[in-house]
């Protein structure tokens, strides 16, 4: 960012930027867009400026100037917005903003505001919405994204191991599901525990051999853990069908009770008109406790000596040790139990999708887990779940758009963490106060926020 | 109660530990001075087993505690307010101190709780501020405060007062005159303020380039020409 507008006229602030006194340096902001623009304009010429069409059998080289000069100019008027902003910015604030102000009630009504959103989320299959088939899978693909976000919460907000393989644990849960029901027809009620169990595993696996390394290095390692999990999936044919994945896995049932047409089936049983959409309600409502029971669990940690512990790893490991606590079984646990609400993730989703193949468990995928948890603000409850209907539904409304919206949905996140660069609600809560007022003490358990 | 027999510690090639033999006894103050690098730290850390001794034996009352893995050691009895602080930055007060009776001080924490802020008010003024923003005295009570919470028979101090106001410097010795007084607790302390160190200890240690040089009372020290020229000569 240092442009080159740096310490022209530096004031006693000579950080390399651009000085706070006397309002703006109209020319160096200038200046500086100009140079901005004019790189855009060097890259853009061949990406955009010229344009290779077949016509008959022939190559041509088309120009599209209009183009070319539409992305300089956007260029030039988007740094100088920047530039200005900034400028502004470094004025000294006078308190905390409007937005502070707005996310500093959120945390004191956090209960309310969970409570508010629970009861919205039951009620919705059953409002005028309930009944679109897409909302209510758009709603669902939501929430196994928000399960997702709080399972690795535990291992990259609190326990701050950066972790960039979870969709493997996701994997194992997903073919846990898919191999045991096609093979054994074992229902998902009895496989969903295990898938579970066997991602942990896979999970204190994966925990051992990175237990001495921290940041980039566990970051990299976790990556090509991520990876190796899923060409093992692509390899091992006999098992896992390789790429062609695995089809037909049996559509999850009401307790035993099957979701079709005909006799001793659900509709039948509950005296309803049979239609699609009592399965996927009901896969909704799955999802819905099965998120829940990650959250409720991961509160419940952090006031536990465990999830402390977690925490207080994440701030320093020499002190932790000095105080008692193991590293090695504090890290484990954390990636065993991140990896088990990964595992019931997958097995729901290979439970809900019928079909699952090494495709659906990408990097993209873990990718898209860990921005969750980061654009939220580590550690934040309430931040996975918006950056999770930020991740979810964005693409979804931008949809008219086609080739675009990965592209807007890119540009949301730049702009969304330029904003805010410690996520959304980045705020830890104390899990412990004191009321000071009175004279005796009372430890007051404070509801986790955010 | 703490016996250090000939011990050496390595770094990779670097060898920062040289045989070194000290001892506390129950209910002393003990204090090492030395210049920086000297290897206190170094000391401090291998009592605790991180980094282990390669030669050599750490006794705490009587069993060899040299290979015990480092998280045990506060089920012994020692608790370390280790160089640097490390506190929890992102955790308030109380939690630090919470962290601290985690594994041996549960089920006296309100007790112990009082303790601790009779010895520091400050700390008691600020128990729902986060670690991070507290002044560099603040957060130096508050490593000790957390070391005792876990209520050891042996308080480890490294340097407590580095980078602090003479007025703060005096009210931490204070307190650990006091705690050694009331409680009869045993502490060794790692100082580069030899003065204010070695007029509270009972007796105290020189270390140099990873060897014990001199060892006495305080007061033989305080009053020893070779240690005023090097340690005490030009300060306070
Ligand atoms: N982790 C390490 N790796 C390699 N060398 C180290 C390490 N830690 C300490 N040393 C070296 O060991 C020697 C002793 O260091 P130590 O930290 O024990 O000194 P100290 O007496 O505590 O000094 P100070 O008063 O400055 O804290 C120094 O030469 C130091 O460079
Ligand atoms: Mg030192």
């Amino acid at each position: 960012m240092a442009g080159p507008e740096a310490n022209v006229t530096a004031g006693p602030d000579s950080d390399g930027r651009a000085p706070m006194q006397g309002g703006i340096n109209l020319a160096e902001v200038v200046k500086e867009s100009a140079i901005a623009a004019g790189i855009a304009g060097l890259l853009s010429l061949p990406l955009l400026g010229l344009h290779a069409a077949n016509v008959g059998a022939q190559l041509l080289l088309r120009t599209r100037w209009e183009l070319f000069f539409a992305a300089v100019a956007v260029v030039f008027v988007g740094r100088f917005v920047l530039a200005l902003f900034r400028d502004r910015r470094k004025r000294p604030s006078h308190g905390p903003s409007a937005f502070d102000r707005t996310l500093h009630v959120i945390h004191e009504r956090m209960l309310v505001i969970g409570i508010v959103a629970l009861v919205a989320a039951v009620i919705l299959p059953f409002t005028e919405w309930g009944g679109d088939r897409y909302i209510i899978y758009t709603a669902t693909t939501f929430l196994i994204y928000v399960m997702l976000g709080w399972g690795l919460n535990i291992v990259v907000g609190l326990a701050g191991l950066l972790d960039l393989g979870y969709v493997a644990f996701y994997a194992v849960g997903a073919y846990c599901y898919a191999l045991i029901a096609t093979h054994f027809g074992w229902s998902f009620w009895v496989v969903l525990p295990l898938s579970g169990l066997f991602a942990a595993f896979f999970g204190v696996i994966l925990g051992f051999p990175v237990l001495r390394l921290r940041g980039d290095y566990l970051a990299i390692v976790t990556l090509g853990f991520g990876e190796i999990v899923r060409v093992i999936l692509i390899n091992w044919y006999d098992v896992t069908n390789g790429p062609d994945g695995i089809i037909g896995i049996p559509r999850i049932t009401f307790f035993g009770i099957e979701f079709r047409r005909g006799e001793g089936t659900f509709a039948d049983l509950f005296g309803l008109d049979f239609s699609a959409l009592h399965v996927m309600v009901f896969l909704y409502f799955v999802i819905l406790v099965l998120a829940v029971i990650t959250n409720l669990f991961t509160q419940r940690m952090r006031k536990l000596p465990t999830g402390r512990a977690w925490e207080a790893l994440r701030e320093d490991e020499i002190a932790c040790r000095s105080l008692g606590i193991n590293p090695t079984n504090v890290k484990l646990s954390a990636f065993a139990l991140g990896a088990m609400f990964g595992g019931f993730a997958g097995s729901f989703f290979s439970v809900r999708a019928g079909f699952i193949s090494p495709e659906s468990f990408t990097f993209i995928e873990s990718a898209i887990i860990l921005a969750i948890v980061v654009l939220g603000g580590m550690g934040s409850q309430l931040g996975v779940v918006i950056a999770a209907a930020f991740v979810v539904v964005m693409p979804e409304v931008f949809r008219q758009f086609e080739q675009y919206r990965m592209l807007m949905f890119g540009g949301a996140m730049v702009l969304i963490m330029v904003w805010r660069p410690r996520g959304l609600l980045a705020f830890r809560s104390p899990t412990i106060l004191m009321h000071p007022k009175d004279g005796k003490k009372t430890i007051v358990l404070k509801k986790e926020g955010a | 109660m703490l016996e250090v027999r000939g011990v050496h510690t390595f770094y990779g090639q670097i060898e920062a530990l040289k045989g070194v033999d000290i001892s506390v006894e129950e209910g002393e103050i003990v204090t090492l001075i030395g210049s920086n690098g000297a290897g206190k730290t170094t000391l401090l850390m291998t009592i605790c087993g991180n980094p282990r001794a390669s030669r050599g034996q750490v006794l705490f009352e009587g069993e060899d505690i040299t290979q015990v893995p480092t998280h045990h050691l506060v089920e012994r009895g020692i608790a370390q307010s280790p160089e640097g602080r490390r506190i929890f930055s992102r955790m308030t007060v109380m939690e630090n101190l919470q962290m601290g009776a985690l594994r041996t001080g549960a089920a006296h924490f309100d007790k112990d709780l009082d303790m601790v802020f009779d010895l520091f008010p400050r700390l008691k003024e600020r128990r729902d501020q986060r670690g991070g923003t507290l002044s560099g005295g603040e957060q130096q009570m508050l490593a000790i405060a957390r070391a005792l919470m876990s209520r050891p028979r042996l308080l480890l101090l490294d340097e407590p007062s580095l980078g602090l106001a003479p007025m703060v410097v005096r009210q931490i010795f204070d307190v650990i005159r006091e705690i050694n007084r009331s409680e009869g607790m045993t502490v060794f302390l790692v100082e580069q303020n030899a003065f204010h160190a070695l007029k509270l200890a009972h007796r105290a240690y020189v270390m140099v380039n990873g060897r014990i040089t001199l060892a006495g009372t305080g007061a033989e020290l305080l009053a020893n020409p070779e240690i005023r020229a090097a340690y005490l000569e030009g300060g306070h």
